[in-house]
């Protein structure tokens, strides 16, 4: 034997670490960027930031090849031959800005609304919807129309928060956490960290889902539940909690409106509460059977309370969920899940929160005023995310399973879910939405909103949407994201109206974000004599999409190791239960290609359109760029963008004068700035005093803003009385009866909508934790680990057809057919087939080969996806009350064609626009510091 | 042929935890992105944007799925890397010293100026571990990152395999197996922790945790309060109320 070779043990890492935000998905998570003669060499997670605290996903360390993937664009471009062509031109910015402003100033002069700006995955919306505000066009929003806005609004109206990155559960108290149809890659680090805590102190993780893989994996027990009724279950869960006896009573007569009277009597005000002569609806004390305020210091409401033949909430409420068609033995079946299953989870959900009850040793003052000496804890928690919200039962599902968690009393319990800064945050803290396009004007307040009422609807005076996506309409009452995917099939029927420009950023519509894709494909090349009936169409993205060929002008993006962004409190901040968080992008590499930051290149548009609050009072551009605008722009006095270093001498947090130090400051920090509450407001935001004070301070709102949890929804009622035929704004005819039936309430479940005879079959997609929407196939070492996907079959399906290895199937839907690979898989609910979401590409984009696997057996289910219901008036294939894509209440037919080689259908090749195209090329072998190529 | 180290004076390994990894991959492009930079040459991708791509990685993680004798069907993460065996196959084999096993720490380990790119080792390996990089015609593994777990130039709360540091569950552990105080060895104890393949007589050091039993809690069924449909609302209300 030779002597061992000696190791070098202490090589150095790195010349430099720049600690910067990934965006290699919506997590945020803090990385360090290492650099070797100016180039990334590696990139590491933060173990200092409050969102991954140091560890990092497969995309997050993949990162280095997105900055030098060949898909990304290089210069803007121009189109010169027909849509979808692929025929460009590179221009200059200055050209490409002109061509825009030519385009736009006119729309703004005379019809603002024929602007349509739709943004995608940005994380910038606080600054496009201000851009879109200052336009005048009522035609704004971002992608949470088909993302998981029932999510967000089941959670806002019912507790004034939601899941998502928006609370999370008390990872260090809770004993039995329960996810419901996850999507792993949402809140994806932060969500694996707490399940990593739960593994190792032992507690239990049950899962609901129809497919046992990722978090489901693990999970001690798994419900395999058919898609779409979830709400059954959980409303049957309910019903053996009410049964028992094992809800938090103190809770919900203290903190949610149990307690509220609600109107009984037939006619316009049925199913509202009763008002006092202050027009406040109040309950009954329990001591003296009087009524008293709601807020009063020593109400002590009584559920049980009848008052002038009223009852209460608390009552209509266990009259509903102890009926008999809720038990587990009525909906087992539907479900998918056995009575004695059922049973036993509800019997788990209230040992952990009765039995396993605690008392947290934390004083604490409620808004009424009263001092308690301790907070009880209720150590059961909930998450959840598209998996149940992707239906047209989606919102009310959603509600129902807040309201079994506040049920429980674990909502802001220690123990239970917690929400992040800043949220809670009531409905009556929203705005309402604006829409009104006055041409020459900027609209009167921000597009998107929380409608309390019919009267907020964004209706024209003939009663028809005001806006293009028919957000806020009777289609869509309570869609606070608006519907992104209905504006280019809306926009080329011409229903409501037509527009002339489209101007989308970081969205693929051209493929994995549109329903029916093969359509939307048709309807962008739609023609009308010699005009192309969506006349125009400017798009921005950094990479070679699907959408990029349909465009008519490309404003090239930065990679995000390239740009500045900011991640803020104003909409979607990094915050923590105990911290409000914000955190910054910055340029840690220059780009080596003409392009620039999306948001910069939206100030600069928005300056040379002379929009309001981008031009000083000479008419000159406010702001330099988008850094420029993070530091010194003020939403209100003293609060803007970013809430760290604020005051001339960066000692602010919160309220402030703007620092011209602040973005120096955010980088020597290591990119991110929090706010930490005081120990007394942890737990317990809504009704806590010293949270309550804590927020104002910071700037999250100007008073204290105390609420209780709706388990009955007035807004709800007076959309369900309108259907009813009471009030001075009526639904169209064609609505009523689908409006009566959401619009409960009380959450309900109802069967999804459109499902059609003769299509047995649930499926479904999901994101794999390993890739994010389209963006990773470009990126070399993840499109490795997933290059292709197969939609997963059932043993029962896999054996009755006789399926094998290698085999493809055809599947059908009323839409639709596709033919694609399968694989068995039995950990699956046994009426539904799935498939990993956005892998398939289309042919040509990408920079990738057009014989690459994600091309040629890689596919999307979305062909088979209807974006309007079968019938007349096309209506959405959303949910009813807030316009959510229903992807996941597809239903299909499956058969067995055999072995194949090429998944259908097969679009033409996409030309390859001019992009940056060096990439790692073939054989590619990089060392630093040993002289390889780059 | 190459011969091993009578014995070592630490057996630096993992330990997985398959209770705990839900597939993520984290680990597998943590290590790729350190190795690509790190000990010896880069990690090469051929065809990286083709139709074909294939590219070295020291770790990768599988999916399996498997029916138990009761209950539903479970999917198993499986993360796999060198297992840094005591009578670690790819070393004898090796016929000019490249594969060496490192007699102060245990980890196995390729001198990639010897090796000749034989593909022996990877022959003999039975874990499938060790992966050639097509570029550079050396044969690649996991090396513990051994250019991390002693680098001054690190903090030392990070001279920690790549994998190990990025894990988002925690289902990675990084520790002295020789040690039976180590916070490694302890969890193998506590854990029922297990070596992959013991047949193969390679003595691995690496251990994984096995999954936990799955299914139902047992817990007592809920009693209700009342016959609801008997006594009617009025009656629950009664008893529920009656209990403030």
């Amino acid at each position: 034997m030779t002597a061992e070779p000696r190791i070098e043990r202490s090589p150095p890492v790195s010349d430099e670490v720049r600690k910067t935000t990934c965006y290699m998905c919506a997590c945020r998570c803090g990385i360090n960027v290492h650099l070797k003669d100016g180039r990334v060499s590696y990139i590491d997670g933060n173990r200092d930031h409050p969102i991954n605290k140091g560890v990092l996903c497969a995309k997050g360390a993949s990162g280095i090849m997105q900055v030098t993937a060949p898909s990304r664009l290089r210069a803007p471009l121009r189109r010169v031959g027909p849509r979808g062509s692929g025929a460009f031109e590179e221009i200059t910015w200055e050209e490409a800005l002109e061509t825009a402003v030519s385009w736009l100033r006119p729309l703004r002069e005379t019809a603002p609304e024929r602007l349509a700006f739709f943004t995608g995955r940005d994380q910038s919306q606080s600054l496009t919807g201000w851009w879109a505000q200052a336009f005048g066009t009522p035609n704004y929003a971002a992608h949470g129309g088909f993302c998981s806005v029932n999510m967000a609004a089941a959670g806002i109206y019912t507790m004034g928060g939601a899941f998502w990155e928006f609370g999370q559960p008390d990872w260090a108290r809770t004993e039995l956490f329960v996810l419901f149809g996850v999507a792993e890659d949402h809140d994806s680090n932060p969500i694996k960290i707490g399940i990593g805590k739960l593994k190792a102190r032992g507690v239990r993780v049950i899962s609901v889902n129809p497919v046992r893989t990722g978090y489901s994996a693990v999970a001690d027990d798994w419900y395999g539940i058919t898609p779409g009724t979830d709400g059954l279950l959980i409303l049957s869960l309910i019903h053996c909690l009410l049964e028992a006896g094992k809800v938090d009573l103190d809770y919900l007569a203290r903190w949610t409106n149990a307690g509220f009277l609600v109107n009984g009597t037939e006619g316009p005000e049925k199913g509202l509460f009763v008002k006092n002569a202050e027009s406040q609806p109040f309950v009954i004390d329990r001591r003296n059977g009087q009524p008293a305020p709601w807020d009063g210091r020593d109400t002590e409401p009584d559920l049980g309370a009848v008052w002038d033949g009223q009852r209460t909430v608390f009552q209509l409420m266990a009259e509903e969920y102890l009926r008999p068609d809720h038990a587990p033995e009525a909906v087992a079946e539907r479900c998918g899940i056995p009575a004695a299953r059922i049973r036993g989870l509800a019997a788990e959900l209230a040992q952990a929160a009765f039995d396993k009850a605690f008392l947290h040793p934390q004083p604490w003052t409620d808004f009424r005023g009263n001092r308690h000496e301790t907070m009880q804890g209720r150590p059961v928690s909930f998450h959840a995310m598209r998996g149940i919200s992707a239906h047209s039962n989606g919102f009310q599902t959603a509600r129902a399973l807040h309201l079994l968690q506040i049920l429980l009393g674990s909502v802001e319990a220690p123990g239970g879910y917690r929400l992040k800064p800043p949220y809670p945050k009531p409905v009556e803290a929203h705005p309402t939405p604006h829409f009104v396009a006055t041409p020459g004007k900027p609209l009167t307040g921000p597009h998107l909103g929380y409608v309390r009422s019919p009267a907020d609807l964004a209706l024209r005076q003939d009663g028809s949407p005001a806006r293009i996506d028919k957000a806020f309409s009777w289609d869509a009452p309570l869609s606070a994201h608006g519907l992104m995917h209905m504006v280019i099939p809306n926009a080329v029927a011409g229903d409501p109206y037509r527009i002339d420009t489209l101007f989308l950023y970081m969205a693929n519509m051209a493929w994995n974000s549109s329903m029916n894709t093969a359509q939307v494909i048709e309807m962008l090349t739609a023609k009308e004599g010699d005009a192309y009936v969506i006349p125009r169409i400017i798009y921005s993205d950094a990479y070679a999409s699907e959408t990029v060929a349909y465009a008519d002008l490309i404003l090239p993006d930065t990679t995000y190791l390239e740009r500045h962004d900011c991640i803020s409190l104003l909409d979607r901040p990094i915050s923590e239960p105990d911290a409000a968080g914000d955190s910054i992008r910055w340029p840690v590499v220059e780009p080596d290609r003409d392009v620039r930051g999306f948001q910069s290149v939206l100030l600069d548009l928005g300056a040379r359109l002379g929009l309001p609050g981008m031009v000083d009072d000479a008419g000159r551009p406010k702001f330099r760029d988008y850094a420029d605008y993070m530091a010194n722009h003020q939403r209100r006095p003293g609060v803007g963008p970013l809430m760290g270093f604020r005051g001339a001498d960066g000692s602010a947090t919160g309220r402030g004068a703007p620092n011209p130090d602040q973005l120096d400051r955010y980088i020597a920090a290591g990119g991110f700035h929090q706010a930490h509450l005081p120990s007394e407001a942890a737990y317990m935001k809504p009704w806590n005093a010293a949270y309550q004070d804590w927020a104002v301070d910071l700037g999250l709102y100007d008073t204290p803003q105390p609420y209780l949890f709706n388990i009955w929804s007035e807004t709800l009622r007076r959309f369900q009385l309108a259907a009813e035929g009471h009030g001075p704004r009526q639904p169209p005819d064609h609505l009523r009866e689908r409006l009566r039936v959401a619009m409960a309430p009380l959450p309900v479940w109802y069967p999804p909508m459109g499902e059609a005879e003769g299509y047995p079959v649930h499926a479904l997609t999901q994101r794999p934790m390993d890739m994010y929407h389209s963006w990773g196939s470009q990126n070399a070492w993840l499109r490795q680990i997933r290059g292709k996907n197969a939609l997963y079959l059932p043993t029962a399906i896999w054996e009755a057809q006789g399926f094998a290895e290698g085999d493809y199937a055809r599947v059908t839907s009323p839409t639709g057919e596709i033919v694609v690979p399968v694989a068995h898989m039995a950990a699956l609910n046994p009426h539904t087939v799935w498939t990993w979401n956005a892998i398939g590409k289309r042919r040509g984009a990408w920079a990738l080969d057009p014989e690459a696997p994600e091309a040629v057996e890689g596919f999307l289910l979305n062909h088979l996806i209807s974006e309007v219901l079968p019938g007349a008036h096309r209506i959405s294939n959303s949910d009813p009350v807030t316009g959510q894509a229903a992807w996941f209440d597809q239903k299909v037919r499956i058969e067995r064609v055999g072995p194949r080689a090429l998944a259908e259908p097969q679009f033409p090749v996409l030309p390859d626009p001019p992009r940056a195209g060096a990439g790692r090329g073939a054989n590619f072998r990089r060392k630093f510091g040993r002289g390889g190529a780059a | 042929m190459t011969a091993l180290p009578e014995t070592t004076a630490r057996k630096l390994g993992l330990v997985i935890d398959l209770d705990t990894c839900v597939g993520c991959q984290a680990c597998v492009t943590a290590c790729k992105g350190w190795n690509d930079q790190g000990y010896g040459v880069p990690l090469s991708d051929q065809d990286p944007y083709g139709a074909d791509p294939s590219g070295v990685f020291l770790n990768r993680v599988h999916a399996y799925q498997m029916q138990p004798p009761e209950g539903a069907s479970v999917v198993v993460n499986f993360p796999r890397s060198c297992l840094h065996c005591e009578v670690a196959p790819c070393v004898t084999v090796c016929p000019t010293g490249a594969s060496f096993k490192r007699a102060e720490d245990g980890i196995v380990l390729v001198n990639e100026d010897a090796c000749i790119g034989c593909g022996l080792c990877a022959w003999a390996c039975p874990y499938g571990a060790r992966e050639m990089d097509a570029a550079a015609g050396v044969m690649k593994k996991c090396t513990l990152c051994v250019d991390r777990i002693y680098n001054d130039n690190l903090a030392p709360e990070d001279r920690l395999p790549a994998c190990v540091r990025t894990c988002p569950t925690g289902a990675r552990h990084f520790g002295d197996l020789s040690d039976p105080g180590s916070a490694v060895s302890r969890l193998v104890a506590e854990r029922e922790g297990y070596a992959l393949m013991p047949e193969m007589e390679t003595k691995p050091v690496n251990r994984y945790l096995p999954p936990r039993r799955k299914g139902a809690a047992g817990v007592a069924p809920l009693v209700p309060l009342v016959d609801v449909q008997a006594t009617g609302l009025a009656g629950w209300l009664d008893r529920m109320l009656g209990k403030i």
